[in-house]
């Protein structure tokens, strides 16, 4: 048989690291790449006599995600423990949710339709092991223990590698628009597991799913998707049973390996946290953050659809949100939507070279402003650039830069038909060329013009001058 | 008025913690005056009893120090103003050796000062040590521990009771003005029971656990231990009240106990069930002990009322499946990777292994092992699962008993004491 003949079935458990000030329990600030064990606390190095409390903040950004993909959100939730000894854990177990998540189903609009959402779960994060290569120790760094987690595990409803990465960014796009997470895959504040199963074509039951731990780039995902469709259907194919297991992806290679199977999966051996209290959300909150959401990646494509703008300017913002709300206030400062759109995508992040919106010495208005000095003629579209350039380096009024700089163009009419009358009566031997039907020497003309006039010259009106004023000739002068 | 001339034989060491702390706050004798005095009996006395785990002389004297240079530019400091005390080493103290009782916390100094610790300093008290104990709290001998017995001070043949047995030998010898200890499954009540001496255990969450070395969460509870009434209400006004750090700990606002202990027994409604007391094969001394306390506060004006606990019968078994399943989770961070002493293995596996062996002793393990099987998937419903429910019917129990009674009456302990060596006959 041929992959045709399966259906892959995909579900994602998705992590996102929430962008709190402290940590999930304790007051334990939080800051990615400081340098190792030095955002600890007493808690988060499991020393005796700390206890957990819940952060009230992550709570919140837990229910404002919950809201934006339509889950059912939980008054009252149960935090459990999840055993395990590794080096990377401090207390042996893992402060998580289980049977009583805060949040139930839900779901996430991609191209292919509707994803379904089994639950979101609090969990706090493990730090992280590092193996010193060569040397015989390993060091444990305790910065991301105890930091905050959202677990958002998804229904087996995709049925491709490119559905899967579809729903991840779509996830990441309303994370982000959230202001909850930075949702960096290469940074770790999200991360992926796929849970891949194959089943023939018009088969209801799902198959034996595998689980492919720690896809930490949309690349992987879809590679390591696609490595997994192609090692089940050849056991398929071969009349193999698949064995239910967790896998890794090797980028190098491109195939997925079991790490274990089943048989030898730990218990954790969970119970309910009898340090917390169930989690009880005070009365107003859901309301409140439900009030306080801001629009959504969907409903602000939709929106940038209506103001005219490409399918590719309104993907660019709705992934980045900081880049929608600059754009936005563009927009409010009374410049034109696409016009902006390609300024944004255009000059302004190719001048950030990677850094962050809020890196930008030119505010909105400013932008507003040179763009709406090339809509009513006072620059030309090359000046603006020149105009731009300078005020991102020293800062300023567009307007009077391009004044100071004498980039203002020139559109009095009465300058310009002088300027072309007197290029014409310099150039005779190119007006009777003309007259005799070189027509193309109207661009010679319009370059002595904009010579003349240091550039400066509208090229509009000094083309619409010309044509006057070299018919007026042809007419003056009989043959 | 001389507060000091109240005392018996005109040893500090034998004023309750009230008098003591307004005769220092007075200025009639000085923090460091009281904390001599008790340090006196701790040379003499302690190293036949063996009360105290660590002493921290230096950080007792500069507390003392501190107390009455406050004294000295007019500073009002707090109720418990310059009194000694020692804390069960349970209890977190910044810079101080926090052992539980335990090889595999040996040497761990705290980098944090617990909340109990902080607000008895903070009402005036001076840490003179810390007290023995059963490792994790896991004993009622005191015979548990990594670091040696301790003597009951009415017979040093005898134990102290346990796992607070150290705090209370410590209080009823006069080698500490107060202590607080630990109650799970009855560590304050039956060695203060044992010693003489008056063991609070607080209702849960009355109390803060921040701070204090988890052995059941859902149980523990720190308390007073002391040689009165009045003075456990005076320490437990200062240890109770809401605390951010625990998330258990209630919110309602502190009484005033003291001002409690005034209200005498009158219309007082004592709630007693014959029916455990008969099952417990109680010892008949302790039984006439118990009844003729009885007639003392019924002569006092309460009320004896029976009440029926229908569940009681499986509180036992109730307590052992919960605190050993949390004892199983709460222990497995003592791992020998952040902090303890470490057993070096070329494996992973190897140092927990040998870390863990080396560092628990044999009682921690069993009920370490017990716990780890009653958590397990296939045992967790049938074990833990059920003790919730059963603990829910106990509690159910007692919200009908109260509805007929204001306090419920019962001996503490079965026995009024026990020789070293014979706890497992008494169980």
């Amino acid at each position: 048989m041929s992959l045709a003949d399966y259906e892959v079935v995909i579900g994602l458990e998705v992590h996102c690291q929430l962008a709190t000030r402290t940590k999930m329990f304790s007051a334990c600030p939080q800051r990615i790449g400081a340098p190792p064990n030095t955002m600890v606390d007493a808690y988060t190095l499991g020393m005796p006599g700390t206890l957990p409390v819940p952060n009230a903040e992550a709570v919140r950004y837990g229910i404002a995600l919950a809201l934006a993909l339509g889950c059912e959100v939980q008054g009252t939730s149960q935090f459990v423990r999840k055993h395990y000894f590794y080096p990377d854990l401090p207390k042996g177990y893992q402060i998580t949710q289980s049977d009583r998540p805060y949040a139930w189903g839900g779901g996430i609009e991609i191209p292919a339709g509707r994803i379904r959402l089994h639950h979101i779960h609090f969990e706090e994060d493990a730090g992280k092991n590092v193996h010193v290569p060569g040397e015989d120790v390993s060091l444990v760094d305790y910065n991301r223990a105890g930091a905050p987690l959202l677990e958002i595990v998804g229904e087996p409803d995709l049925r491709s590698a490119s559905d899967a990465a579809d729903y991840l960014r779509e996830l990441r796009a309303i994370v982000r628009t959230l202001g909850i997470s930075e949702a960096n895959m290469e940074q770790g504040t999200l991360r992926c597991d796929a849970n891949v199963s194959l089943r023939r074509r018009g088969v209801e039951t799902l198959g034996t799913r595998c689980e492919i731990k720690n896809l930490n780039s949309f690349r992987f995902l879809e590679r390591a998707i696609e490595a997994e469709t192609r090692r089940q259907a050849d056991l398929l194919d071969a009349g193999e049973a698949i064995v239910m297991a967790t896998m890794s992806f090797d980028p190098d290679r491109g195939v997925t390996k079991i790490m274990r199977t089943k048989e030898d999966a730990a218990d954790y051996r969970y119970m309910p946290e009898p340090d917390l209290p169930l989690l009880v959300l005070p009365d107003g909150w859901v309301a409140s953050l439900r009030e306080a959401q801001p629009e959504l990646p969907a409903a602000r494509r939709l929106r940038y659809a209506d103001l005219g703008l490409s399918a590719n300017s309104a993907a660019l913002l709705v992934d980045d949100p900081e880049l929608a709300a600059y754009f936005d206030a563009t927009v409010r400062s009374g410049a034109e939507p696409k016009t902006v759109a390609n300024w944004v995508g255009g000059e302004l992040l190719a001048k950030l070279e990677g850094a962050p919106i809020c890196d930008s010495p030119l505010a909105p208005e400013q932008l507003a402003e040179l763009i709406g000095m090339i809509a009513d003629g006072t620059v030309s579209g090359r000046a603006a650039k020149q105009v731009f350039s300078t005020v991102w380096a020293e800062g300023g009024s567009p307007r009077a830069i391009a004044e100071r700089d004498g980039h203002r163009q020139v559109s009095d009419t009465s300058v310009l038909e002088a300027a072309v009358v007197e290029v014409i009566a310099s150039s005779p031997k190119q007006l009777a060329q003309f007259r005799s039907g070189k027509v193309s020497l109207k661009g010679y003309f319009v370059g002595q013009v904009m010579k003349k006039t240091r550039g400066q010259a509208n090229p509009k009106l000094v083309g619409e001058i010309l044509d006057r004023q070299l018919a007026a000739t042809s007419e003056a002068l009989p043959e | 008025m001389r507060v000091y001339a109240y005392t018996v034989s005109g040893d500090l060491a034998t004023l309750a913690l009230g008098p003591l702390a307004a005769a220092i706050a007075a200025g009639e004798v000085s923090a460091a005056d009281a904390l001599a005095a008790y340090r006196v009996r701790i040379d003499a006395y302690d190293p036949a009893i063996g009360a105290y785990r660590r002493r921290c002389d230096d950080r007792a004297n500069a507390e003392a120090a501190a107390v009455d240079a406050a004294l000295k530019r007019g500073d009002s400091v707090g109720p418990l103003t310059g009194i000694p005390m020692g804390l069960k080493d349970i209890l977190v103290t910044k810079d101080v050796e926090t052992s539980c009782g335990s090889k595999i916390l040996e040497g761990w100094i705290p980098p944090y000062e617990g909340t109990v610790a902080s607000r008895l300093t903070a009402a005036g008290a001076v840490l003179m040590g810390k007290h023995a104990m059963d490792e994790f709290a896991m004993g009622s001998s005191n015979e548990n521990s990594a670091y040696g017995p301790v003597g009951n001070p009415w017979d040093l043949d005898y134990v102290p009771g346990g796992s607070s047995g150290g705090s209370a030998a410590a209080v009823a010898a006069g080698l500490a003005a107060f202590a607080v200890g630990s109650d799970t499954g009855g560590s304050i009540r039956q060695p203060a029971s044992l010693c003489g001496i008056v063991g609070l255990k607080p209702s849960y969450g009355r109390v803060t656990r921040a701070g204090m070395v988890a052995f059941a969460s859902s149980l523990d509870q720190a308390g007073p231990m002391t040689r009165c009434v009045r003075d456990a209400a005076l320490v437990l006004g200062v240890i109770a009240g809401a605390d951010p750090l625990d998330a258990t700990c209630l919110s309602q606002p502190v009484p005033d106990f003291v001002s409690a202990c005034e209200r005498g027994a009158k219309g007082l409604r004592i709630g007693v069930h014959r029916e455990s007391m008969d099952r417990d094969g109680l010892d008949q001394e302790v039984r006439a002990a118990f009844e003729t306390a009885l007639a003392v506060v019924r002569d006092a004006g309460a009320s004896i009322v029976d009440i029926d606990l229908p569940h009681s019968d499986k509180a036992i078994a109730t307590y052992y499946v919960l605190s050993m399943t949390e004892a199983a989770s709460n222990l497995a961070r003592y791992d020998g990777v952040r902090y303890g002493p470490r057993v070096e293995r070329s494996s992973l596996l190897g140092m927990y292994e040998a870390t863990r062996d080396a560092g628990f002793g044999k009682e921690v393990k069993r009920r370490i092992l017990l716990g780890t099987f009653l958590q397990r998937k296939d045992s967790y419903e049938a074990y833990y699962g059920r003790a919730m429910k059963v603990r829910a019917l106990i509690a159910r129990d007692y919200d009908a008993a109260f509805q007929r009674c204001d306090v419920i009456a019962s001996p503490t302990s079965p026995v009024a004491g026990f020789k070293r060596g014979s706890e497992s006959t008494i169980r």
